[in-house]
């Protein structure tokens, strides 16, 4: 597979990789429903939360825009929060880029798509062509799908009254959870989490809401660059 | 004001990616760029998700949110999909103040 000309792809080849990217592109799509209810919850209009969606278009950034807007934080700790989780989209535009080999208009229309799962179903591929069809095929069934059931989760979390009856206060605790959860395979990733946790939760009494995400971003930037290579002798191996 | 923080939050989201995807990938070896780009996602996903559960204001407690919480926990190391994750967390606080209401 490593050896594929990386202008032709065997067809089998194709829809094997067609079909896992769309079904990890229809279980991502169909969560949006879950963003769309908390986002209204939170206290945005319909029109504000698929803005969210269209535009921002990456799932932690906007549970995190959202959840710091539900708990009365100013829309700048949202938005700088939002663009401090967004940067790890740049990391994965830097792994791709090679692989996927974009130019002019076609780079600038599919930087959009470059989220957790498009890359997930790309990066692993032994060819470009395979790389860009997993990209493709992941990228533009989540954001076909995000939209349409961040619309439909908007409209039915406007009609249900009162969020905290359904529980949709907790359920953002529980996304942010499910997000972070394939991290903490790694060691280090547990402790910088349990850090994290402590701190933002240490200066909650003393900031505004919202204050305490973004102190708890800058301890990590801090411990990454204060702690030196030495730690990186106990990384896990990286995919 | 929230227009305002959406449109440049999602805009800024957008010019992220596209950095990435237009940079020279040399940048990406850089030690430091990826220790920190491996760190931040975690440590704010790990403060939002404290925040959210056992932050009302500036106060700290605990209440229905966490009980969400360890359910979400329970499925999670059960392998449950996302979207059942987040339901699981929300039927579990939803039922303790149907039980116990103003909880």
């Amino acid at each position: 597979m490593a050896d594929a000309p990386t202008s032709d792809l065997a067809p089998a080849e194709r829809r094997s990789i067609i079909r896992d990217s769309l079904g990890v592109g229809i279980a991502t799509g169909l969560y949006g429903v879950s963003f769309g209810a908390v986002s209204v919850a939170a206290g945005l209009s319909v029109l504000e939360t698929c803005a969210l969606s269209l535009v921002m278009f990456t799932g932690a950034s906007q549970f995190a825009f959202v959840g710091v807007a539900a708990s009365g934080g100013a829309p700048l700790s949202g938005a700088l929060t939002a663009l401090m989780l967004g940067t790890r989209n740049t990391l994965y535009g830097l792994k791709l880029a090679p692989l996927l080999g974009l130019h002019g208009w076609r780079r600038v229309a599919a930087a959009q798509l470059v989220i957790d799962e498009s890359t997930a179903m790309s990066v692993t591929r032994g060819s470009g062509a395979a790389a860009r069809v997993g990209f493709l095929t992941t990228g533009l069934t989540v954001f076909a799908l995000w939209n349409l059931f961040t619309l439909v989760g908007a409209i039915a979390g406007n009609l249900i009254g009162d969020p905290k009856t359904y529980g949709l206060d907790a359920a953002v605790g529980g996304a942010f959870l499910a997000l972070l959860w394939p991290r903490l395979a790694d060691p280090r990733n547990r402790v910088i989490a349990v850090c994290a946790a402590a701190v933002a939760l240490g200066v909650v009494p003393i900031t505004a809401a919202g204050v305490p995400v973004l102190v708890a971003g800058g301890v990590a930037l801090l411990a990454g660059v204060l702690t030196p290579t030495a730690s990186d002798e106990t990384e896990l191996p990286r995919r | 004001m929230t227009w305002l923080a959406i449109l440049g939050a999602g805009v800024g989201c957008y010019l992220l990616k596209l950095a990435g995807v237009s940079l020279p990938s040399r940048v990406l070896e850089h030690p430091l760029v990826e220790r920190v780009a491996d760190l931040i996602p975690v440590a704010l996903l790990a403060a939002l998700v404290a925040v959210q559960v056992f932050a009302d204001g500036t106060q700290l407690t605990v209440d229905a949110r966490a009980a969400g919480l360890a359910a979400a926990v329970v499925a999670l190391l059960l392998r449950a999909p996302f979207l059942v994750v987040v339901l699981v967390a929300a039927a579990t606080a939803a039922l303790l103040r149907l039980l116990f209401p103003g909880w």
